[in-house]
């Protein structure tokens, strides 16, 4: 499952303050991390608050679970709300009883995921700008 | 699905996952990396690092760590006698927040390592201990659930460290098999360089022997190289054919130097006397264990001759070993092509007319044929190289005299008309 040859680029969004990363199916394996990374240049860019889609995740494993631990420590490291979406049920039990869920929320999709940080964060600007992508 | 089964499933498939990192040795790091991954997200651990022994250094490199922030080290260093402690003692899960084992803890790691552990909020620390020799550490942080370790997570995670310290200890076998075999190689190489130069002082002892053909052998040894080359031969049987060449006269060795010197015709007895020399350089050679095959028969036939009535035993056609047909062609084109003092070397035109004359005779035509591509390519100025141009000395091979005639003697060659003509 080592994957030094998987360069494709992770996706993200930016809707204004809120930086959208889509965990796809590459989250199980090393390049995984590039996932971490992205929401690192993220917050070094100002987002305050942080939505992982895992709209087009299937099942999440330990080294799935291992890097959205590594995203949380980034989150918390910048004081930014971390909230996940499109968790399947499979993946939402995981989440709760190896307590991800103690640190992010789980939202329905990514527009409930947006509104929920509005919530907290009335500030964040509507336009939804695509922002640069990773590699 | 019930909780405790949700947790057991996804242990158990950590170590289906960890079963097969392992197996990759492609990438060590990236190996140790992704493993670390599945260590941490099979029990849901926030930071942890995966720590190398290095021996000769007395240090700890941080193959692998996630989660552990800013200024995470590359290395610490590590007592020896703290290595050996551990390597004997049965690898225990040591619990830095249990207060209890903190004192064993402080002594087992040492200060410097127990101090960084405490910075960077590491307290899980399990030993990698492979066949009584302590290769590493697997350093865990705390829990998302917020929640100590439970007896069956340090089981897990004790199962897991075993399959890794396996790891890390069969990569390091890896690394010295191939330090070993890129030794082996290296001394190898020296080998052969002793034993190409050994060669070469032969070949100038030889040539000692023959006031009249002063690097002769060498030159020998080369036309065999670039003959054997365009013929197709591999770089190993390339290699081969030039030691033969620069071998093929040392049976001169055992024959009188005034016969070898003679400025005159030598008479019969003199002359079977000469002819001894290849059946002695075979003798000289055999019992050497060359690295290249049939090297003492090149240098027994390399007078035999195609249509039989060469020495010494009178071999025709393919009896001859290919090798021997290529430094026999090789001998003489060095013969016709050096000035001797009781004779000028031959023209070019001279040189291409006794092969016409010989080949199917005394030279294989193939061979012939082979040597004229090879000259025909430097005329045409299609190779770099320009070995044989230099052998020859400058002005020997003029492009305008040259070329027709090589061209023309290729295609008699080639077509076999060369061969008709001889009557085979």
């Amino acid at each position: 499952m080592v994957d030094s040859h998987d360069r494709s680029p992770v996706r993200s969004e930016r809707s204004g303050d809120i930086a959208v990363i889509y965990a796809s199916d590459y989250l199980n394996k090393l390049s995984g991390e590039r996932i971490e990374r992205e929401c690192r240049v993220h917050l070094g860019a100002g987002c305050r608050a942080l939505v992982v889609d895992f709209k087009n995740t299937g099942l999440v494993n330990s080294i799935g679970v291992s890097i959205m631990l590594g995203v949380i420590d980034a989150a918390e490291r910048a004081g930014a709300p971390l909230v996940f979406s499109n968790v399947n049920d499979q993946a939402a039990q995981l989440f709760e009883i190896l307590g991800l869920t103690r640190h992010a929320a789980l939202a329905k999709d990514e527009g409930d995921a947006l509104r929920l940080l509005s919530d907290v964060n009335p500030q964040r600007r509507e336009r939804r700008v695509p922002v640069g992508k990773n590699t | 699905m019930p909780d405790q089964t949700a947790k057991l499933i996804h242990a158990f498939s950590a170590l289906a996952d960890l079963g097969e990192e392992l197996a990759d040795t492609r990438d060590f790091e990236e190996m140790v990396r992704t493993t670390l991954h599945v260590v941490l997200g099979s029990l849901g651990v926030r930071r942890g690092a995966v720590a190398e022994y290095v021996q000769p250094d007395d240090s700890l490199r941080f193959v692998a760590a996630w989660g552990l922030g800013e200024g995470s080290p590359a290395a610490l260093p590590f007592a020896a006698a703290s290595a050996e402690m551990l390597s004997v003692a049965q690898p225990r899960v040591l619990l830095l927040s249990d207060t209890n084992q903190l004192e064993q803890s402080r002594r087992q790691l040492g200060e410097r390592l127990f101090n960084t552990l405490v910075q960077f909020r590491l307290q899980l620390t399990v030993p990698l201990v492979v066949h009584k020799k302590f290769v590493g550490f697997i350093l865990l942080g705390d829990k998302a659930t917020g929640k100590d370790f439970t007896a069956d997570e340090r089981e897990v995670v004790r199962t897991m460290a075993r399959h890794i310290g396996v790891g890390i200890y069969n990569h390091r076998l890896l690394r010295e098999v191939e330090r070993r075999a890129e030794e082996n190689r290296g001394l190898y190489e020296d080998l052969r360089t002793i034993y190409r130069d050994t060669v070469r002082a032969f070949a100038v002892a030889i040539d000692c022997k023959d006031k009249y053909t002063q690097g002769h052998s060498e030159r020998v040894g080369k036309y065999s190289e670039i003959i054997a080359r365009e013929m197709g031969w591999s770089e190993q049987e390339v290699e081969g054919i030039a030691v033969a060449g620069y071998l093929h006269d040392i049976g001169k060795l055992v024959v009188e130097r005034d016969i070898i010197n003679a400025p005159y015709k030598i008479d019969a007895k003199q002359s079977s006397e000469l002819n001894r020399h290849p059946a002695a350089g075979y003798e000289i050679l055999a019992p050497i264990r060359h690295p290249f095959a049939d090297i003492p028969l090149m240098a027994k036939y390399h007078h035999e001759r195609i249509d039989g009535r060469g020495y010494p035993e009178g071999l025709k056609g393919d009896q001859i070993p290919p090798g021997a047909k290529i430094v026999a062609v090789a001998d003489s084109f060095d013969a016709m092509t050096t000035d001797r003092t009781y004779k000028r070397r031959k023209v070019f035109a001279e040189v291409v007319e006794d092969f016409r004359k010989n080949s199917g005779k005394q030279f294989a035509p193939e061979v012939l044929a082979a040597l004229c591509r090879a000259m025909l390519k430097e005329v045409n100025g299609e190779t770099k190289e320009r070995r044989i141009t230099k052998l020859l000395g400058k002005g020997y091979l003029e492009p305008a005299e040259c070329r027709p005639l090589l061209v023309e003697l290729i295609a008699e060659l080639e077509s076999g008309a060369a061969l008709a003509a001889s009557g085979k």
